[in-house]
């Protein structure tokens, strides 16, 4: 097997990327299980034949084809950029083996080597209870430390979770998300592979992150990662997921879907960071369940990528359910983050709070979408949200689609927004007490991001500092 | 040693309309030399135009700093030379801290891998506000952001007291400061004045010159120097206005 690097050369049409010394490599693919071009019918075959999936899941895969196929795509409120996603040029299925290994050493070199460079396996031996690592369509890494294991901690890929926990799976399985509920989470319940199964059972509490990595490495490629985590009565966990992929010129996929289920009294965060190269359209579907008691709270950085549409969600269905969501997106030129958060109050007394920072950047373009519900019979629920933008240089575009509706008189709901610029002059003045361009417009997002990151692990918050000055490097060309 | 303006030509860029023009003046190490003039005759545009900005295009001339041109320079890389420019109108940064960013200007200047030493540069900073008479509020605030009028003028020289430049242009610094403030800031440039420095201090007002007493005063009249003088050359200006330079100004400059 060959491992000698590709290094994706930069053309002009993508100058404003970043120069992700981190996440633009690739190596030269050879994959043993490949199901093809385009999506049909036998392309779920082939997966579900090589997964040796029961036919409930297969099934449930066909279904949801029909489905994908019959939904439009939602361009009557999202962006025309859809449009340009030719679901027929696309990979669904990309794989080597199906069963991950429990070692490193046993990780095909050249696979290893992207985790590597990534950092991955550092990670886990300073500050994760648990690795999962995903290279294209399946884990090729998954361990979880002892001790959390014997605490009967189960933390796998989907497939070995609804083949081997078929009784915890298949209860929540598609039930907090149901294929139907957009198009893009039909076609990921058609063809999903990878992804995490977490279940924390009643009192457990999980001192250290669990980790996933979804590396994406081919080109053309959709990476449908699907992940279930419920955390059992009073128990605690913090799942942790990063994201990269190299710079293509072709269009890549990313479809996930996530959900989440926090039974009574259960605490639950869920910390994304991702930082997807420009060529990514990055779809995904996340929401929780909380039941009640419980708190969700989802922390989700997006960095890169052409287009990204995502609004984590919770439902607050039992007595005092709490929800968080706490977003920083990160629009640079000609890239579109459309973010936001769902909140649907269910129950009295819950209460749920939505901070969202976006930052655009040159003609980079910074969405933000909200959904508050709380209906009329339900008393002594709160909301507060909180939104805002930093337009750095001229051009940048912020939008701002609060949806908010608050009945009956027992609930409050307080909202802020504000938009503020860093103009060309400000950067002047800034380069003229020494720092460059890039340095210049990385303090003003740092600073502008500072009050959230705090809040984040530690580890987290230095990898998002990084990931912002690259990015203001590459946008400085 | 100076900063050496030789017949400097600069325009709006895009639009073509000149400001300086053929503008030639030296600033000494060592030395304060004090710019007046009426307004809308350059003295800004000369300032951000040696820092570098974008707006303005030079067409012809040079700019010398210690012998070496700045103008194929960013405007970082002029400030790291040692330029430093206290703007007639700072802006603000906000969710940027004034002491996160006073330390990235100085971190900026350290070589690669050299990180700034943090109980140092507090003692540093804390040294120079007292210097200004400056609450300590002031580094946790952002960077001029609801600062008053005066409050912005104060910080400038704060910073420059921290930057430690070669050449120093000062631009209106005195413009909303009140009588105490006034003698504070001054305290703090005087401070600074040395053999190792430079200073272009441009204001509209004799009375700062009681408080910074410069070596050499120029008139800039329709971008271009129209006159130079000793430090009385700012109190015959005070008594009789500019309309008598400009007569003279408006003569076809000899060539
Ligand atoms: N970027 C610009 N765009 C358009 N006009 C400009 C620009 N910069 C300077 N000017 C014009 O050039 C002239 C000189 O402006 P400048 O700010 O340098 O004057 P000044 O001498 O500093 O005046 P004041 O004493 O009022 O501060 C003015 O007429 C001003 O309107
Ligand atoms: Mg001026």
């Amino acid at each position: 097997m060959s491992t000698e690097i590709l290094e994706t050369p930069a053309s002009p049409a993508t100058q404003f990327d970043i120069d992700r010394t981190a996440g633009n490599f690739s190596y030269p693919e050879q994959h043993e299980f490949d199901a093809g071009t385009g999506l049909s019918h036998a392309t779920i075959d082939y997966i579900s034949n090589v997964k040796g999936e029961p036919d409930w899941i297969r099934e449930f895969r066909h279904k949801a084809l029909d489905v994908f196929l019959s939904k439009p795509m939602p361009t009557h409120w999202a962006s025309h950029d859809l449009d340009n996603i030719i679901f027929n040029k696309i990979r669904y299925y990309l794989a080597n083996a199906q069963k991950p290994t429990r070692s490193w050493d046993e990780v095909p070199d050249d696979v290893k080597r992207t985790f590597e460079r990534l950092g991955i396996p550092e990670q886990e031996r300073r500050f994760l209870a648990g690795v999962e690592a995903q290279f294209d369509s399946e884990a090729v890494y998954s361990n979880i430390k002892a001790a959390v294991a014997d605490q009967g901690v189960i933390f796998c890929g989907s497939t070995e979770g609804l083949i081997k926990h078929p009784e915890i799976f298949k209860k929540w399985f598609g039930k907090v998300i149901p294929t139907g509920d957009n198009k893009f989470s039909a076609l990921n319940s058609a063809v999903f592979s990878g992804g995490s199964f977490i279940y924390v059972p009643p009192g457990v509490k999980v001192k250290h992150p669990l980790q996933a990595y979804f590396r994406i490495n081919a080109e053309n490629f959709g990476q449908f990662e699907r992940t279930l985590i419920i955390a059992d009565e009073g128990s605690e966990v913090m799942y942790m997921e990063g994201c990269t992929a190299p710079k293509f010129e072709t269009t890549t996929l990313h479809s996930a879907v996530v959900e989440l289920v926090a039974m009574k009294g259960a605490k639950l965060q869920y910390v994304t960071v991702q930082n997807w190269s420009a060529n990514v359209f990055n779809l995904v579907t996340k929401r929780a369940i909380a039941h009640e008691e419980a708190e969700v709270k989802w922390i989700d950085c997006n960095i890169g990528s052409r287009l990204t549409m995502k609004y984590p969600g919770v439902v607050l269905k039992g007595r005092k359910a709490r929800g968080e969501v706490i977003s920083i997106a990160l629009a640079g030129d000609g890239q579109h983050q459309d973010t936001g958060a769902k909140m649907i109050h269910a129950a009295d007394e819950t209460t749920s709070n939505i901070v969202s920072k976006s930052i655009s950047i040159g003609k980079g373009r910074a969405t933000y979408r909200g959904l508050v519900h709380i209906p009329k019979h339900l008393k002594g629920c709160k909301n507060n949200t909180e939104c805002d933008a930093l337009l750095i240089n001229a051009g940048s575009r912020t939008d701002t689609y609060p949806a908010i509706t608050v009945r009956g008189t027992g609930n409050a709901c307080q909202h802020e927004a504000s938009v503020s610029r860093i103009s060309a002059e400000q950067i002047f003045y800034m380069r003229q007490r020494g720092l460059s361009e890039a340095q210049a417009m990385s303090l003003s997002v740092n600073g502008f991001v500072n009050d959230l990151v705090r809040q984040f692990p530690m580890e987290y918050s230095v990898e998002l500092k990084r990931l912002i000055d690259l990015e203001m490097e590459g946008s400085v060309g | 040693m100076s900063l050496e303006i030789k017949n400097l030509h600069a325009r709006i860029a895009g639009n073509g309309t000149e400001i300086l023009r053929g503008l030639t003046l030296t600033i000494e190490k060592g030395k304060v030399h004090a710019i007046m003039g009426p307004n809308g005759s350059g003295k800004s545009t000369l300032s951000k135009v040696l820092g570098g900005h974008p707006d303005y295009e030079i067409t012809d001339g040079d700019v010398l700093l210690d012998g070496a041109s700045i103008l194929g320079m960013e405007p970082d890389e002029r400030s790291r030379a040692g330029l430093f420019l206290a703007f007639q109108y700072p802006m603000e940064i906000p969710g940027v801290s004034n002491a996160n960013f006073i330390r990235a200007a100085l971190q900026a200047r350290m070589p690669e891998g050299e990180e700034l030493e943090a109980t140092d540069y507090y003692a540093q900073l804390y040294e120079k506000m007292d210097m200004l008479e400056m609450d300590r509020k002031f580094t946790a605030r952002s960077v001029n952001e609801g600062f008053s009028g005066g409050e912005k003028k104060r910080n400038e020289i704060l910073q420059m007291l921290m930057l430690k430049p070669k050449y120093a242009i000062l631009d209106e610094t005195d413009s909303g400061l009140d009588i105490d403030a006034l003698r504070v800031v001054s305290k703090g440039v005087n401070s600074q004045r040395g053999a190792e420095r430079g200073f272009l201090v441009i204001t509209h007002y004799q009375r700062l010159l009681d408080y910074i007493v410069p070596d050499e005063v120029s008139v800039l009249v329709g971008g271009r120097i129209a006159m130079s003088g000793s430090k009385a050359l700012a109190l015959e200006l005070e008594a009789k206005g500019y309309d008598w330079i400009k007569e003279d100004a408006a003569e076809p400059a000899c060539a």
